[in-house]
């Protein structure tokens, strides 16, 4: 049991190690580790569990873990998978964030950030087209978007609130269009 | 205590965040308004650097802010906290997995939260923009309209988008660029 929890905890902590950017760039590493070094479960299951981990609240790289960590083990497996993906970027973080604390009155650091934060903006642009590409199929979606965009912009409304509010007016709606086919 | 406030406070992340990593970002600015515990341009620091290291953006994210509030101990508080409620909902989903992928109540609830939180991203990434693109104080002090925009900035900003929807490299690469692009045009 405890060999088995600590193999969970070490895939884990390398998927952690080793994948840029979190969710879909660890699918490769998963296929390999999961599926064809060790047979534990077939493609389609992790595809799945990938479409459930975005309806899910929490990082998505961490729900798949936890997916394959529970199928695995139940819940050790699913609380050692969670370990081992947040373990190595704990440390990584930890050391470059004193780091950056000791350079950050360096002129030529704060050129560089100011530059990068130009960057940013330019990729969570790109991250928000993508997800109306995927999100929004509708009149309702699009509204619904846009109205959603001004309050958290011009009113201190809690993002939960929004979240909860948004959930309960797709419920709503999804009645709604229901009742009139 | 420092520690279990930012656990609490990113518990409540953890369970609302919907989407992924990203999705954390508005709740991140409402956090850092609310508390005052770090600036807005440490945000877009964290950003750079959680998407320039190892491992997903939204834990790193959490490791950093909390890091930078109240030390080691912050960091952990804070991951620790934005884990725990998605390792409870993924256990509790994975015993009744067959109802909750048939539900249409669940398939309705995202009918209205994919475009909401696409509206909050878009609503965070505009606050992001508005600090890194417009110089609202000179604009302040002097009055002059064309001072409000940073032209250079807003060109570059451009130069960017463009390469990053034409290219689609990894995120690491236009970020390394543009700290070298920062440095030489002395932004």
């Amino acid at each position: 049991m405890f060999r088995s929890l600590l193999e969970l905890y070490l895939i884990f902590f390398r998927m952690g190690a080793v994948t840029f950017g979190g969710g879909y760039t660890m699918l490769p590493i998963l296929r390999r580790e999961i599926t064809q070094k060790r047979n534990w479960m077939d493609e389609e299951a992790i595809m799945d569990y990938y479409a459930l981990s975005q309806g899910l609240p929490g990082i998505i790289a961490v729900n798949v873990s936890v997916f394959i960590g529970y199928r695995r083990r139940r819940v050790y497996g699913a609380v050692a998978a969670a370990l081992g993906i947040v373990s190595p970027c704990v440390v990584i973080i930890t050391v470059i964030a004193a780091c950056l604390s000791n350079f950050q009155d360096n002129v030529q650091v704060q050129h560089a950030l100011a530059g990068i934060s130009v960057c940013v903006g330019a990729l969570i642009l790109d991250a928000v087209l993508s997800m109306w590409k995927k999100g929004v199929k509708d009149v309702f979606g699009a509204v619904l978007c846009f109205a959603i965009l001004s309050l958290s912009l011009f009113t201190r409304l809690s993002p939960v609130l929004l979240v909860v509010g948004s959930a309960l007016l797709g419920i709503w709606m999804g009645r709604r269009k229901k009742e009139a086919l | 205590m420092i520690y279990l406030h930012l656990f609490w406070e990113f518990m409540k992340i953890g369970l609302f965040a919907v989407g992924g990593g990203m999705a954390t970002l508005p709740f991140l600015q409402r956090l850092s308004e609310s508390t005052g515990w770090y600036s807005q341009s440490l945000i877009t620091d964290m950003i750079a650097i959680s998407e320039s290291t190892p491992g997903p953006i939204g834990i790193n994210m959490a490791t950093y802010v909390g890091y930078s509030v109240a030390g080691v101990f912050g960091g952990i508080a804070a991951t620790i906290g934005e884990v725990l409620p998605a390792v409870v909902v993924v256990v509790i989903v994975s015993k009744y997995l067959e109802i909750f992928q048939e539900s249409v109540l669940v398939s309705d609830a995202f009918y209205g939260l994919r475009p909401a939180v696409t509206g909050l991203i878009a609503a965070a990434g505009l606050r992001v923009m508005q600090t890194s693109l417009f110089r609202a104080e000179l604009f302040r002090q002097t009055g002059f309209i064309p001072d409000f925009f940073d032209f250079r900035k807003l060109l570059y900003f451009a130069l960017v988008f463009i390469a990053v929807r034409k290219w689609k490299k990894h995120p690491v690469i236009y970020i390394a660029g543009s700290a070298a692009a920062g440095i030489i045009l002395a932004f």
